[in-house]
């Protein structure tokens, strides 16, 4: 009777990798649905063909470096990945827009640099920057949400959008800015934010349709928080600082700066606070070093929004502070049991 | 007790401990083989003190060494040494060492026992006497008491701490000590004190015995002795750990590089104390202990006390033997902090607490492969030492052995938590201890090849040294010469006894050339 000698602990070990992702797809339930709601079942294709990409790309690149890919693919984290990065795309974009976001993010975001727990930057937001980049006009043709008199496609109509069966010049005129677009243009018009939020795009606090999307963001969040899959110190953190920065310029000139609940509920943040921030791969892992983390992505969606090139700021704020990660993991160690 | 602290993370567990509670004690029956390693606790070696052949009885010393960092080893029962060689012992690397087999005979003769008055005995002789004895601490690190107590007494120690704490989960021969033998532990408490001279006593138990906390506090009540408590401790891993369990108590961390008598604390495990009570008493040196024998391939868990050398084969046949031997696998220690054992032919030693029989072993479900670190930071929420286990993972895979001193690998104390919490179920306390040992082996290797080149530096210095001198003595030699002959006068004023001797050689030879012509 001699068996194979393994190190202790020997017990039943806690939720497994797969579980947690699992837990991030439950929660982002909610918000992925309310999207749908307003921009059309065009974000359902998204998110499917990103996940059918995402896992063609991950498979492939597994096999050729001679990794097991079971394992890997079934640990969903590429899943997590194609899901927020599709929920990025406007909702009626072409199949080929996916296919290079979503392989550049598996390919160069993450397997170049040694798969999941070795990429530096959050390979979602390394996808959607590419396309940002490369393809403005694709990226930047949001459809006017429902709520706000838009219509939306019907789900044949947006397979058909996506592969190109169709004419797609009947549909381009319900084209429009989003809020950040339309309050970025008009205060560098120099045109009154009281006015600008006449337009019928503007809700109650933030764009309208894109506030309730927030909300339900929010609410996916707080599911993610109660089940410890993330900690609290990066979304509070970074919440924190868009609305501390927003709340400093309006108190200043409100003519001129949108509210702090504009800011809160208007594009990305939310979903960013709670789902794409902290990505724990990307993101800092001590405590203290979460905290600044939230902050500074924080203080730059802020920064970019108001005074950079881009309405919102939430995935170049990510890479920026993905870069920062190492230095503030360096100098945020916690005292250990015994330091002086 | 006014106030208790915590410490960071830690772990609540399911205890498991009700299985083997339920078995109850009871005194494991006469081997027919014992096998008894030479070293049973951490320091020194011993040497053997019989031959084979020998017939011992039982409290005979077989092994001891002068040292008091290190214990004697007796024989648990009487019989014939039937051999002495090396056998698989219980250690986490699988490996043998010199152990002595005694053959059994069953009579259970004893060697005669001295009357000891321990209250009448100078400090240093009760020290000695359970140097002696063999006793070392059984909650499983195994270092031997007697040099704990010398030096807590030569430092001087605050707070006496007993350790009846018993985190890990399965474990339950502390518990069913306290519940049996609380006087015993109390009066071994009483000689501690006596030797210490101790400000305050705690004895601590995680609040999950209450039979064990009422028997405590019941002999503590009918005991003489002051300022001694029993403190219930939340349950939580692992508040056992001695530093843990230090910082529970008083609040005090030990610093880095410290031991716990820097700040004026000692802790003994409770089970050490009765053996102890045994060694003063009665003159019985340690030759047996309770283990608990569980998991969910025994058929009947329960405690026993077992004579140390017993084969683990014949204490899982006391307990009704596996229910599936297929499918066996074997833990010497709680499941957290034990370590696999290669088969169930090794014996029981001072250290074992717990044989733990499970069908299956847990972490890592696929062998050879885990998940990647996510970074996610669950392994820094629990580490009681509050350490970044995922940034000392990444350098311990690297094998940046800098760095992860960096990261204070050195305080990590493998309690394994980091390990059960990790969602990508990676072996994290395994590649500690690969890093720790590869940094130890390097080290060593470092100090012998600075000594190795010490040395060599040192002859070459020695060799030039002694050419210099050698030169210098010869010079010295040279120049007295030069003036022994130079002290007469001038030296050519002399003539050369050679010279002289051919000079008169050549005049005869003329002479004679002479004579003949």
């Amino acid at each position: 009777m001699t068996r194979p000698l393994v190190s202790s602990p020997f017990v039943t070990p806690g939720n497994p990798l797969n579980r947690l992702m699992i837990q991030v797809i439950v929660a982002a339930l909610p918000g992925t649905a309310a999207h749908a709601w307003f921009f059309g079942p065009g974000v359902i294709v998204n998110i499917v063909l990103a996940i059918l990409f995402a896992l063609a790309f991950e498979g492939g690149i597994l096999k050729l470096r001679a990794k097991p890919v079971l394992p890997q693919l079934t640990d969903f984290s590429a899943v997590v990945t194609a899901w927020l990065f599709a929920l990025c795309l406007p909702a009626h974009s072409p199949w080929w827009l996916v296919v290079v976001g979503i392989g550049f993010a598996m390919v160069a975001g993450k397997h170049l640099y040694g798969g999941l727990g070795f990429n530096p930057f959050n390979p979602a937001m390394v996808g959607y920057v590419v396309l940002l980049i490369s393809f403005p006009r694709e990226m930047t043709s949001w459809y006017l949400p429902a709520a706000a008199g838009g219509e939306t496609l019907s789900l044949a109509d947006s397979i058909a959008y996506s592969f190109g069966g169709v004419d797609s010049s009947q549909w381009d005129a319900l084209s429009s800015a989003t809020p950040l677009d339309q309050i970025k243009t008009g205060v560098g018009q120099n045109i009154p934010i009281d006015e600008i939020r006449r337009s019928p795009l503007f809700g109650e606090f933030g764009g309208k349709g894109w506030e309730w999307i927030a909300f339900w963001w929010f609410a996916g969040g707080i599911y993610l928080l109660a089940t410890r899959t993330i900690r609290w110190q990066i979304p509070v953190s970074l919440l924190t600082a868009v609305l501390a920065m927003s709340m400093l310029f309006y108190l200043l000139d409100p003519e001129i700066h949108a509210s702090p609940l504009f800011h809160l509920l208007s594009g990305a943040v939310v979903i960013g606070a709670f789902f794409i921030a902290t990505d724990p791969v990307s993101a800092a892992t001590t405590d203290l070093g979460r905290i600044y983390y939230g902050l500074m992505i924080g203080a730059l969606i802020y920064v970019i929004r108001a005074w950079g090139g881009y309405p919102d700021g939430v995935a170049f704020a990510v890479l920026l502070a993905n870069m920062c990660v190492p230095l503030i993991d360096y100098y945020t160690q916690p005292r250990t049991y015994g330091e002086k | 007790m006014d106030k208790l602290f915590s410490f960071h993370g830690g772990l609540k567990l399911d205890g498991h401990k009700a299985e083997s509670l339920a078995g109850g004690l009871r005194v494991a029956s006469l081997p027919e083989q014992l096998i008894l390693p030479l070293r049973q606790h951490i320091g020194e070696f011993n040497k053997s003190l019989v031959e084979v052949g020998n017939r011992v009885r039982k409290g005979d010393a077989i092994a001891a060494n002068p040292s008091l960092i290190c214990a004697s080893v007796h024989a648990p029962t009487s019989g014939i040494v039937s051999a002495i060689g090396d056998y698989p012992i219980a250690h986490p690397s699988g490996q043998k060492d010199t152990c002595i087999v005694i053959d059994v005979d069953g009579e259970d003769e004893a060697a005669e026992a001295d009357t000891i008055y321990p209250a009448g005995l100078p400090l240093d002789e009760l020290i000695m006497h359970i140097c002696r004895s063999g006793i070392v601490g059984l909650g499983g690190a195994a270092y031997p008491t007697s040099s704990k107590l010398s030096r807590g007494k030569w430092q001087g120690v605050d707070t006496l701490i007993l350790n009846g704490v018993e985190c890990e989960p399965y474990i339950t021969c502390d518990d069913m000590l306290m519940r049996n033998n609380a006087a015993e532990i109390i009066r071994g408490c009483g000689y501690l004190q006596q030797i210490l001279a101790p400000r305050s006593t705690l004895i601590a138990i995680e609040d999950n015995k209450p039979e064990a906390i009422a028997a405590m506090r019941e002999a503590l009540t009918t005991s003489t002795l002051d300022n001694t408590e029993v403190v219930p401790i939340p349950t939580l891993y692992p508040s056992g750990g001695e530093k843990q369990l230090i910082q529970i108590l008083t609040g005090k961390e030990v610093p880095y590089g410290q031991l716990a008598f820097d700040i004026g604390v000692l802790c003994h495990n409770v089970g050490t104390c009765a053996a102890i009570t045994h060694a003063l008493e009665t003159d019985q040196a340690l030759i047996s202990r309770l283990v608990t024998c569980t998991g969910d391939n025994i058929q009947h868990p329960g405690n026993w006390e077992v004579l140390l050398g017993t084969p683990v084969s014949h204490l899982v046949n006391e307990a009704g033997g596996y229910k599936d031997s297929e499918q066996v696998h074997l833990v010497m220690g709680g499941p957290m902090m034990g370590f696999a054992l290669s088969g169930d032919d090794v014996p029981i030693v001072k250290a074992s607490n717990c044989i733990l029989a499970m069908r299956e072993p847990v972490i890592p479900r696929r062998p050879g492969y885990h998940d990647e670190c996510i970074r996610c930071g669950k392994c820094t929420e629990v580490c009681p030492v509050q350490l970044l286990p995922q940034q000392l993972y990444w350098h311990a895979r690297a094998g940046a052995w800098e760095r992860t001193r960096e990261f204070h690998l050195f305080e990590c104390i493998e309690c394994g938590c980091c390990s059960t919490v990790c969602p990508s179920r990676i072996p994290l306390v395994q590649y500690y201890r690969t890093a720790k040992s590869e940094i130890r082996a390097a080290h060593k290797a470092q100090f012998k090849s600075d000594r190795a080149r010490a040395r060599f530096e040192s002859r070459e210095k020695r060799l030039i040294l002694k050419k210099q001198q050698d030169e210098e003595r010869r010079r010295q030699k040279r120049e007295a010469l030069k003036k022994k002959h130079a002290k007469p006068g001038d030296a050519r004023a002399l003539p050369d006894p050679v010279q002289a001797a051919l000079e008169r050689v050549r005049k005869r030879k003329k002479a004679l050339r002479e004579e003949q012509s």
